[in-house]
């Protein structure tokens, strides 16, 4: 008998413990909330739904809204991507909408708007992007939608608690990757897939990607994340895929986290959100660095007073 | 590790673009602000560190005026605050530091009240979109703003500890954390207390008179 304040030790004993009641991931979340005795169901819920409306205008507003970021590097590029959708796209139509959306939340992000983050500031695009798409695709309503972000909350409490969700103390694997482990698991659970499938695509996502380091070009939340969200978003659409079809991840979802922890601490500093290497240290990187510090600076001239 | 609540993973609803810079930011000096606790005139903050260097990009500046005049970290107005700061004649200046600090997210908020009087705060912004106040006048605290806190000033003297969980006792007051600080013996003391439920206005009337050496009470 596994004891709710028990049930997300790891993996394997939440799966037990839904197995035990009866439930989905979503549903253990949802209860294990009710007894951190700060809300109750109804408020949790509603709670929930808040962040999904914040999401779905985050989606929109990247897509027909022409927004900038602060540093003026980013954005209009998800709504390019979302227009060639259905010009015939390699990655088909409803992944590259999918994308496209991802991509539209990040953009918001960097042009200070307002987004959910899922862990992450810098992955708010993923999770929105994949299960609001597919949600039109398969119309789904808002209360499965609102069912989704908790199954995805479960999973991603399981990185928070045994691996990290931070760029800083994991790279990019413990933001976009989280991010997509979420979002595959929400399809996998709205598909009707078993608890022990939605960590099977989320473990799926991680193996894709372990080791993805945070290297922003001038510190910034856009480049590369803006894109990264774009390939979380299908490597997401994919896992689900591929459990859906009955493919199973051969390393177990608690070792993957503890790998994808492992190599996190192994990945050096420079490759660690500080901006110190990767894409930030290129030559084209230090350049925009260079730029968007002198923007600052005459920025910060006018701005004082 | 701490248990996370569904809506530290799903969330939070912020401004973008980073919840250390931006969301952070906003956090700390929102919560200075009702540390400071009277209508603010002039506004000072001295970014170190991480928010020194790409503060502006992240619009950590636009945050912390953000806070400063009462915005939440999801608030869409945050973009526009210098504008809403002129409107509301609060003169803002910011001052970007090299100096090295202890943690690489630090700010200090330096406002005057109405009053012509200065407070002195600094802000840690730890990650996550996670915060901690660590000073106040020059004096070390640790507030996470998670909680509703109690600062009180006092005299440095016996009993006064008691008498004011005593008091929250009676009025069935949990009191979640507590940390109690001072200038030097029979000096200056201040008590942060953190409690699960609200002290009300009754509440502080009644410990504001207990005893002669509680000099100021704050509720944050």
């Amino acid at each position: 008998m596994i004891a709710l304040t028990d049930a997300f030790v790891n993996g394997e004993t939440l799966c037990r413990f839904c197995a035990q009641e009866g439930i989905l991931l979503s549903e253990a979340m949802i209860r294990r909330e009710i007894a951190m005795g700060e809300m109750t169901r109804d408020e949790i819920w509603e709670e929930m739904r808040k962040n999904l409306l914040v999401m779905r205008e985050a989606i929109r507003r990247g897509l027909e809204e022409h927004v900038e970021s602060v540093s003026h590097l980013s954005g209009g590029e998800a709504m390019q991507l979302f227009r060639y959708a259905k010009y015939n796209p390699f990655s088909g139509p409803n992944t590259c909408r999918a994308c496209a959306s991802a991509m539209a939340v990040v953009e918001v992000n960097a042009a200070m708007g307002q987004i959910v983050a899922a862990p992450t500031a810098g992955a708010s695009g993923i999770l929105p992007g994949v299960l609001l798409e597919c949600g039109i695709d398969r119309n789904w309503n808002d209360e499965q939608l609102i069912q989704g972000l908790f199954c995805a909350g479960a999973v991603g409490l399981l990185f928070a608690q045994n691996a990290t969700i931070s760029g800083a103390e994991g790279g990019c694997q413990a933001e976009t990757g989280v991010g997509s482990a979420m979002a595959a698991a929400a399809l996998v659970e709205l598909s009707g897939g078993t608890p022990e499938q939605s960590l099977d695509a989320s473990a799926m996502t991680i193996k894709n990607i372990m080791g993805l380091v945070c290297d922003p070009v001038a510190g910034l939340v856009e480049c590369p994340c803006i894109k990264r969200n774009a390939l979380g978003a299908a490597n997401a659409l994919l896992c689900a895929d591929m459990t859906l079809c009955g493919i199973t991840s051969l390393i177990p979802f608690d070792e993957v986290v503890a790998a994808m922890l492992a190599v996190g601490r192994d990945i050096r500093r420079e490759y660690r959100e500080t901006a110190m290497g990767g894409l930030a240290t290129t030559p084209t990187g230090k350049a925009v660095a260079e730029k968007v510090h002198r923007f600052q600076e005459y920025q910060r001239t006018n701005h004082s007073r | 590790m701490e248990s996370f609540s569904v809506f530290e993973i799903v969330g939070p609803r912020m401004t973008g673009p980073s919840s250390s810079h931006t969301a952070g930011a906003a956090k700390i000096a929102l919560l200075a602000r009702r540390i400071i606790n009277r209508p603010i005139r002039e506004v000072r903050f001295t970014l170190y560190g991480s928010f020194a260097e790409t503060g502006r990009g992240h619009g950590t500046d636009k945050a912390l005026v953000a806070g400063i005049l009462g915005f939440a970290q999801d608030d869409p107005r945050i973009p526009n605050a210098y504008d809403y700061a002129k409107e509301q004649g609060v003169l803002v200046n910011v001052i970007m530091s090299d100096e090295p600090t202890r943690h690489p997210n630090t700010v200090k908020i330096e406002a005057c009240g109405d009053d012509d009087s200065w407070t002195e705060v600094m802000g840690e912004s730890i990650g996550g979109g996670n915060i901690l106040i660590t000073e106040i006048d020059g004096l070390a605290v640790e507030l996470t703003g998670d909680y509703p806190t109690m600062i009180i000033r006092h005299h440095d003297q016996p009993g006064v500890i008691a008498e004011v969980s005593h008091v929250l006792a009676q009025m069935r007051v949990n009191i979640a954390f507590m940390r109690v600080f001072r200038h030097g013996r029979g000096e200056d003391a201040y008590m942060c207390i953190e409690t699960d439920t609200e002290v009300t206005e009754g509440m502080q009337t009644i410990i504001l008179q207990l005893c002669r050496s509680i000099r100021q009470l704050i509720v944050v």
